[in-house]
This record gives structure tokens, sequence and C-alpha cells, in this order.
């Protein structure tokens, strides 16, 4: 058998997951000069995007103009989309095997963190995720139930995706009904009694992971306040010495945007959202009905480690922050796929510059690959995804060089489409996604908004007349 | 972004030596990985120090027959230890300011790997490069 990669006999790659990093990893392969690739990507949800859908705030359009790019890619005469495919269950690693030279996942970081503190399962405590997933109109979190008749609420966590939760839950029934969240988070939102949101920082300002823009966005809300404590948003000797050493303006700015919180006037809006920093949750208090009431917060000192990392210490301080409604935020994990070695530890697929290791000689599995969150971990933004791609591509074509592919029976497209067919008959191509696309758009134009999104599988199916 | 992170697609191999072998097969083994460092190990497992390409130039610019002697001769023994959890950037900071290369990571008392400055450089690149990639794609609509 002479070596794939050419137009007679293409190298067959499938890609699962339909997310940033998967694009880019499609985009990479299709873009190769001397390899010809077919590229076929699965996904869970009939929906391309992954987490631009899914994920990125509606208060954030701008940033979902990545799909554009992504649906060029798609458009590339090689490229297939399989949509409403489970891998794992519709399709094994064994099926893939028989039809593609190579694999790759990029599934990434599907899980939240655990707090691992007591009551953290009370009623009324949420991974963020799911919060996210629900407003952004995730058929498996549709039927999500959030308390928003609560009147306090904490968001755990001073990342973008805390920062998220907490503007989403401050912004007003007008500002979200310019925007894509789906119909029935704006509707419970609407109806929402939230008067002040509470998001918590276990370290520093300057520690904290939120960008600049994100933290200063949370001061122009129409109908929300934000502050923070003078106390906490000073700082102290070791993040004053830390943040000029290392010259980091972004630190500097964003200690500066947090002081000019701390600093300004009580406001009339209607809301109040109070950013806390040195504070970490012991435990959630619950009441006789297993609703959470209260958090234990413990307050932190900093102290570095021999790295120089600036890391939180409890101190014996501790208060109660009553509120009724909790969304942890404290980092996020992959989920292993069946069949696939993983890293549990660190919550990615086991793998070298994306390459999957088998876990016991911890020598590369022929075929199979990994990129973006699954396998790196849950950093960076969108574009951070497409080096991350190349350099898995990279390994990908090395190997193709050396021969080192898989041996598929039936390296054939129509062959492999029919198989995922048969598996799963409601999946969906390409060509209706860029219908229900279409129809989303439209229906959004009705209503003055970016788009309505279909939030059933079902109801997406009807759409396209299935 | 943190240590882990690195760590998650570099794998967690650590090359290591006992500190009685001898500095040939330290060269031998740095030549064999293609790599700079190796942690020196005690029976445990604990690292005991740590010896470079440059402290093994060092010592033979002195010493003809340094590649003979113990390991435990020419290794720096006061080793600072990362942790998975370490950010890339204080960490970054602390390496060029101390002149560290090499910086084996620990979590509950065994090695998990090891971070060098090339890879907290390149980190950093990828980093910068993605937010300019996601700022691109914003502006401009599309790739230019």
């Amino acid at each position: 058998m002479t070596q794939p990669g050419t137009e007679a006999q293409p190298l067959r790659v499938a890609i699962v997951g339909a997310g940033p990093a998967g694009y880019y990893a499609a985009d990479h392969l299709l873009r190769q000069d001397s390899v010809v690739v077919e590229v076929d990507m699965i996904d869970r949800l009939p929906t391309p995007y992954g987490l631009v859908r899914a994920g990125v705030a509606p208060d954030h359009q701008k940033i979902k103009s990545v799909t554009a790019a992504f649906d060029k890619v798609a458009a590339h005469p090689r490229f297939r989309f399989y949509g409403g495919v489970d891998f794992g269950k519709d399709i094994t690693v064994a099926d893939l095997r028989r039809h593609y030279h190579q694999i790759l996942y990029s599934t990434g970081a599907q899980t939240d963190r655990r707090m691992g503190i007591p009551g953290e399962d009370l009623k009324g405590s949420h991974p963020a995720t799911e919060f996210v997933a629900w407003y952004n109109g995730h058929p498996d979190y549709r039927d999500c139930r959030f308390d928003l008749s609560q009147e306090r609420a904490a968001v755990v966590g001073v990342g973008n995706v805390a920062i998220d939760v907490a503007r989403i839950l401050c912004r007003s029934p007008q500002e979200l009904a310019t925007t894509d969240i789906a119909d029935h988070a704006l509707e419970a939102l609407r109806n929402s009694r939230i008067k002040e949101v509470y998001l918590l920082g276990r370290r520093g300002p300057a520690q904290a992971a939120f960008t600049n823009p994100e933290v200063k966005e949370l001061g122009e809300l129409a109908d929300a306040d934000v502050t923070a404590r003078p106390e906490e948003v000073e700082l102290d000797e070791l993040s004053r010495a830390a943040v000029e050493r290392s010259q980091d303006r972004a630190a500097v700015k964003k200690v500066e945007i947090l002081r000019e919180y701390a600093a300004r006037k009580a406001g009339g809006k209607s809301k109040k959202l109070i950013i806390r920093f040195l504070v970490s949750p012991v435990e959630l208090c619950g009441n006789e009905a297993g609703e959470v009431v209260a958090l234990r917060l413990v307050r932190n000192r900093l102290e570095a480690t021999a790295a120089g990392t600036l890391q939180a210490k409890p101190t014996d301080q501790l208060e109660t922050l009553p509120v009724g409604l909790v969304f942890r935020s404290v980092g996020y994990r992959g989920v292993p796929l069946p069949g696939v070695p993983f890293h549990e530890s660190w919550g990615v697929i086991l793998n070298e510059h994306g390459r999957v290791l088998d876990p016991d000689t911890k020598q590369p599995v022929v075929g199979e690959y990994a990129a973006g969150w699954i396998k790196r971990g849950p950093t960076g933004v969108i574009g951070t995804n497409k080096p991350d791609a190349a350099q898995t591509v990279a390994c990908m074509m090395e190997d193709l060089a050396a021969g080192r592919i898989l041996k598929p029976e039936e390296p054939d497209a129509a062959a492999a489409g029919l198989l995922i067919r048969e598996r799963q008959p409601r999946c969906v191509s390409y060509e209706d996604w860029l219908k229900l696309n279409e129809l989303e758009l439209a229906r959004g134009r009705a209503a003055g908004r970016p788009r309505v999104k279909f939030t059933r599988v079902e109801d997406m199916l009807a759409a396209l007349g299935r | 972004m943190n240590v882990a992170s690195l760590l998650a697609s570099k794998g967690s191999k650590v090359i290591t030596i006992q500190p009685q072998q001898t500095v040939r097969q330290a060269v031998g083994l740095l030549a064999e990985h293609n790599i700079g460092a190796l942690v020196v190990v005690d029976r445990s497992s604990s690292p005991v120090g740590i010896v470079s390409e440059r402290d093994i130039v060092r010592s033979a610019a002195r010493n003809e027959r340094v590649f003979s002697e113990p390991v435990a001769s020419l290794m720096t023994k006061d080793v600072v230890i990362g942790l998975p959890h370490d950010d890339l950037a204080s960490v970054g900071h602390t390496m060029t300011e101390r002149h560290i290369r090499h910086l084996p990571v620990m979590e509950a008392g065994k090695l998990v790997g090891i971070v060098s400055i090339g890879d907290v450089v390149k980190a950093q690149r990828d980093q910068y490069q993605g937010e300019v990639e996601t700022l691109q794609t914003q502006i401009l609509g599309d790739r230019p």
C-alpha cells in the first residue's frame, strides 16, 4: 500500500469535537501543501462551534464573529460534519480505526472542578458552567432550574467565566433582550429578584485571572453599581513587589480599575455587584429544606511559593455571607473519553505535544492525537487553540511521513458516512447546520435580536423537516 | 496559565540520576535524551540536586578528570522546586532572575515533571500569539 495523502488516496482524519481547537486543527490539516487530507468532524450536538456557541457570553457577540472563519474551513470540499453523533456511544474508537488513518480529539474541558467543601451539593449551589450552558441554550441544560427568586448570589472565582455569570445576573432585561441569550433564560432572568451579586477571589486583585476589558465592563452596567472593599484592593507587600518586578502593565491597570471601583460612591442602581478578594469559602450552610442560605468564608493572606507564585493561605478569621444562590467557577477539567488514555490529576488526555500516550509504556498510541483544552487544560483565549492545534498537526504530519499511521480497512469517505448515518440516523450535515443558522438568524431579525437559538434537539430536527 | 497546563501536553517524564553515578554517565544521559539537565535523586526518588550541562562544562574546564567523579561532586544542591499550580509568569521571572534554566516540579512529594526556561518562553509566545489571533479575528472579521 502506498502512503496516503494523495488525490487518489487522501489521508483520512476524524476530528472528535467541533469547537475552536477542532476547527483550527482542520484548517491546518486542509492547508497542507504536499498532503491531501480529508477531514470528517463529529460532534455530540447538531450545532458546531463548541464553547463559541455554548460558552461565550451572549452579550459578547463580537467574540462570536470567529465562527465566520470556522465556516470558511467547513466550506472546504474535503471537509464533512456529522452533528449529533456521540463519540463512545454512537461511534467508538474501534469504528474510527476502521475508517481513518488518524483520529484527533478536541472535546474540551466539559466539567468543572469542585470546591471540595461541606454543603457543596445543597439546593441552590451550582457549577457556573451549568448556568452558562443554560443561558446559552445548550440542549443538555435546557431544563436546568436556578432559583432566581433569591436576592443574594455569590460566584466563587474571579476568572472570566465567573465574571460572565456575575454580569449576566446583573444585566437588565432590556440589555439581555438585545443579545442571543436563550429565550428560556431571558424569561427567567426577566423575573429575577437578584439584588446583590458577590464575586469571590481567593487571592488578591493582582492575581485575579479576569482580564481588564472584562473587569472594566462591570463598571458600565446599566442596572448595577460595582463596588469593592478599599482594604481588599490595596496590594500587600508581596504583590506590590511582584507587580513592580514583572513590570506587568496589565496587572497595574487591573488594580487601578479595582481601586476606582472601591472609591466609587454608592450609586442608585437597582443591583449591586461586590468584588471581594482574599476570601475562600470553607462551607455552604443550609436550612432544614436543604437549601443554601449562607457561605462561610475564611480570610486569606498571600505567601510566596519557592518558585515565586503568591498563593492564598487561610487565616483564622471567618465571616458569614448570607446568600441563597452559589455558582462555583474554580476551574474546569476534561472528561475521559471511552477507550482513550486520560491523565486524572490534570484532567486531560494523556499526551505529549498532542500525541496520545499509552499509560503503561508512555509511548505514543499510533494514530491518536489531542488538541485544545482536552490536551493542555482550560487555559488561554479562543485563538490560543490555533498554535496549539498547529503543534498537534505538525506531529501528525511527522508521523505520516514516518509511516506511523493507522491501517484502516475502509479508508473511504462514503463508507464512513454510511456507518455514521446507520448508527445515528438523526445526524446532521454542515448544510443542515447552515439552514438552522439561517432560521435562527431570521427568528432573531423578527425579534430585533442577533439570533434566537433552538434549544432542543427535537426542535432543530423538526425545523429541518426531520 | 500555570505549570500544570504546561506539563499537561509536555509529559511528566523526568530523566534522573543518582548522586554516586559518574559525570560520564550524566553526559551520556544528557546526550541520549537531548536535554540540558538531570534531576539528581536519592534512593527514595527524592530530589537532592540538579546537574546541568553548564555545571559539567564549568567543572571540565577546571578539571579534566571530572568525568570519572560522582555527580554529587558538582551538582547544584540548592534546587528550586515548582508546584503544579505555580503561575507560569512568576515561574518565568524567578527562573530569569535567579538564572535557573530547569525547574523540577513536585506534587505530594513526587516528581511530576520538569520545566525548562525554553518551555516557559514557548508557552508565553503561544499565549501572546493566541491573543493576537483572537484580536485579529475580531477586528478584521477574518484572517488577513
